[in-house]
């Protein structure tokens, strides 16, 4: 502020250049103390509203909270141990769809596509970054889950023998699919909420590849996969993987889509065409809570404090490898 | 100084002018009684409850109209779920509760406490809606299901529509040869636990205890009655369970009671509330806690039947809390009432419940 109201003419002041250079680094300081204290605020209160579920023995906790010890004597662990499986289960298949197909827009975008369509496909990609969550939800729970049920009946027919498709017995006509709100479904709706973020990351980092780096490996004879090869993967690889931990943020936390597509339960099983066999911590938040007593919410606040923990350990991991690749950074330095 | 003179003025005539209003229908109401109330004319100020989820389009289109009558009224209905609204009225926070469930011993006591004088909290039923068990056959609008096949199906031991005990009870219909996909509330609600409540009791093949949480791993839930609904309206084979005002255009179970079939009906639904007795532990004539009985064998009687309450105390220190409760109590009860919520939220009407529960509410106006 005051340093829009320092004359724009010949020569500041001394001490006013000084106040408004203080100012202004007092202003950021506090910004960042902000944020910082916004997470330990958020940090303590998952802590202490989740103290007295936590507390609690298994036996008292599931005498109140009417979905512990519902099916077969779960307690607030078990059950937060099969939402964490699903969660990791269900956007790790996610982040698998998005990766490579977001990584190859965001080459078509830097290094293939001619200018103009070049500029037009980046700006429909993030177009697609700015629809809510709740409309993926509801197109993926009318429009996308039925057009991908027949290729789910498909799969599970023909690849019952994989162990990611494998179903239950599908001999009297009961399929496993059902309806198709399974974790695949899930997992291809996430990939595609998270495709934008991880295009516009790598996108730039790409763009940002050494133009004499290129060259120099065209002029080394390198067709143009050879040069994306050798000049702008090394050199984009950090941001590549920030890229993808950003969208496994996303796709770890998302509630409405995963509420909306997905029959939840409650089980380890491994295969992505199981009906009601996952669950993601976040979309059972959503379930539970309207109907949630104190104690209820105090068990729901614990789930939340684990996918806290789980994202913070998730952006650890991903500064962590991005710092230990400092050298190659130029866009995350 | 004079415009705020002139306002004042301007303000004082325009009370004045209500105030001969208020009297005037005030003498109106007393002439004819039955009317609502006699206290109409003086109702004013702010009235809170807090509960059941299931009684929330009802509550939003009574506030509507009971706001509309007193306009001095300003009503607040949290639908925080049945268990946090008792836990709310019991602490004082809320004037009534709405609940699907009765209160246990512990909460009638702590209500002695929390309510004036002595005679403690009542449940008056004000919401009743039949739960239909519908599916999505193509052609097939109506299906005879004894409880113990519903359980089966919804147990996931009947697993084709063209099973032996389904065709047994539906000659001439046609049944396909294809398989049974079970749709549930993937969400806690009172829907289910009536649900569950009715299978636990009306059958011999349902093995869980009745609650809220879908016990078992069989079929695939859905978020809220919109979620079974829409499952069930996508996919062929499907068979659910939802508030009879949303099964409209599904094929439903005529469900088996005593000897006959009996396909849902608002009159059904009250016939079997009225058959049903009340609640041991209640307290006291004015507690209208109805223990129902699924296994009614009435003439008519659909017992798969969800009743929400009104928790309320019998006595309250507030003459204008007392006054708001009481009012609003009677305008839910009324026919008026009744029919708002019917066609806001398709429940059924109490019928003659209501006067029961206007006698009721009357000693409690008296103070």
């Amino acid at each position: 502020m005051t340093a829009t109201e320092a004359p724009v003419s010949a020569e500041f002041a001394v001490g006013k250049r000084d106040l408004a250079n203080s100012a202004f680094a007092s202003t950021s300081r506090a910004a960042a103390v902000f944020i910082l204290v916004i997470l330990a605020a958020v940090a303590t209160f998952l802590l202490t509203e989740a103290w007295p579920a936590m507390t609690a023995s298994s036996a008292d906790l599931a005498d109140k909270v009417s979905w512990l010890g519902t099916a077969s004597n779960e307690t607030l662990l078990a059950v937060i141990g099969y939402l964490v499986y699903g969660t990791i289960f269900i956007s790790a298949f996610a982040l698998l769809i998005a990766t490579p197909i977001s990584i190859g827009i965001a080459l078509f975008i830097s290094h293939y596509a001619p200018r103009r369509i070049a500029s037009g496909l980046a700006y429909v990609v993030d177009l697609l970054a700015a629809i809510p969550s709740v409309v993926y939800g509801l197109w993926g729970a009318f429009v996308l889950v039925p057009a991908l049920l027949p290729a789910l009946q498909w799969l599970e027919r023909n690849f019952n023998w994989f162990p990611l498709f494998r179903g239950a017995e599908i001999s009297d006509g009961t399929t496993t699919v059902g309806t198709g709100r399974v974790a695949l479904s899930a997992s291809i709706i996430l990939a595609i909420m998270i495709m934008p973020i991880i295009t516009a990351v790598t996108r730039e980092v790409f763009l940002q590849t050494p133009l004499l780096h290129e060259e120099a490996a065209l002029a080394m004879g390198a067709t143009r996969w050879e040069m994306i090869r050798m000049a702008v993967f090394p050199y984009g690889r950090s941001g590549m993987i920030g890229a993808t931990m950003l969208g496994l943020g996303r796709a770890l936390g998302e509630t409405m889509a995963v509420y909306m597509i997905l029959s939840p339960g409650l089980s380890y099983s491994f295969s992505l065409l199981e009906k009601s066999a996952h669950n993601t911590i976040a979309a059972n938040i959503a379930l539970k809570f309207p109907e949630a007593d104190s104690e209820g919410v105090s068990a729901l606040i614990t789930m939340g404090l684990a996918l806290f923990a789980i994202t913070l350990l998730v952006n650890m991991l991903a500064r962590w490898i991005v710092s230990r690749r400092a050298e190659f950074s130029g866009a995350n330095g | 100084m004079k415009t705020a003179l002139r306002t004042g003025a301007l303000a004082s005539a325009t009370v004045l002018t209500l105030a001969l209003a208020a009297c005037s229908s005030g003498t109106e109401a007393s002439v004819s009684p039955g009317s609502t109330s006699d206290t109409v004319a003086t109702l004013s100020g702010e009235l809170s409850g807090a509960g059941a989820s299931s009684q929330e389009k009802a509550q939003e289109a009574w506030k509507a109209t009971f706001e509309g009558e007193h306009p001095g009224v300003t009503l607040n209905y949290d639908p925080v779920g049945s268990g946090g609204g008792r836990t709310q009225f019991l602490d004082g926070a809320t004037s009534f509760a709405g609940s699907d469930s009765l209160m246990n011993a512990d909460e009638y006591a702590s209500a002695a406490t929390r309510c004036d004088g002595t005679s403690g909290a009542i449940h008056l039923p004000m919401y009743i809606s039949p739960i239909a068990v519908i599916f999505n056959l193509e052609g097939i609008d109506s299906l005879n299901l004894s409880p113990d096949v519903i359980a089966q199906i919804f147990d996931g031991k009947i697993t084709r529509w063209n099973d032996a005990a389904i065709a047994a009870d539906n000659a001439g219909v046609d049944l396909p040869d294809a398989a049974i996909t079970v749709v549930h509330r993937s969400d806690e609600s009172g829907t289910t636990s009536n649900f569950t409540d009715y299978l636990e009791k009306a059958s011999s093949a349902w093995p869980y205890a009745h609650g809220g949480e879908w016990p078992n791993n069989v079929g695939e839930g859905g978020p809220g009655t919109s979620g079974v609904v829409d499952l069930i309206t996508g996919t062929a084979g499907t068979i659910g369970y939802a508030d009879a005002s949303r099964a409209a255009g599904f094929g439903t179970a005529s469900i088996k009671v005593g000897d006959s079939w009996v396909a849902f009906s608002p009159a059904g639904a009250a016939a079997a509330v009225a058959a049903s007795p009340l609640a041991e532990g209640a307290n006291g004539a004015n507690d209208l806690a109805y223990k129902l009985d699924r296994t009614t064998t009435a003439a008519g009687a659909y017992p798969l039947v969800l009743v929400s309450y009104i928790i309320m105390c019998q006595q309250y220190d507030d003459a204008n809390e007392r006054a708001l409760v009481t009012s609003y109590v009677e305008y839910m009860a009324s026919d008026e009432g009744q029919s708002v919520a019917a066609s806001a939220a398709g429940s059924s009407p109490i019928g003659a419940l209501g006067a029961e529960i206007t006698g009721i509410v009357e000693t409690i106006a008296a103070g």
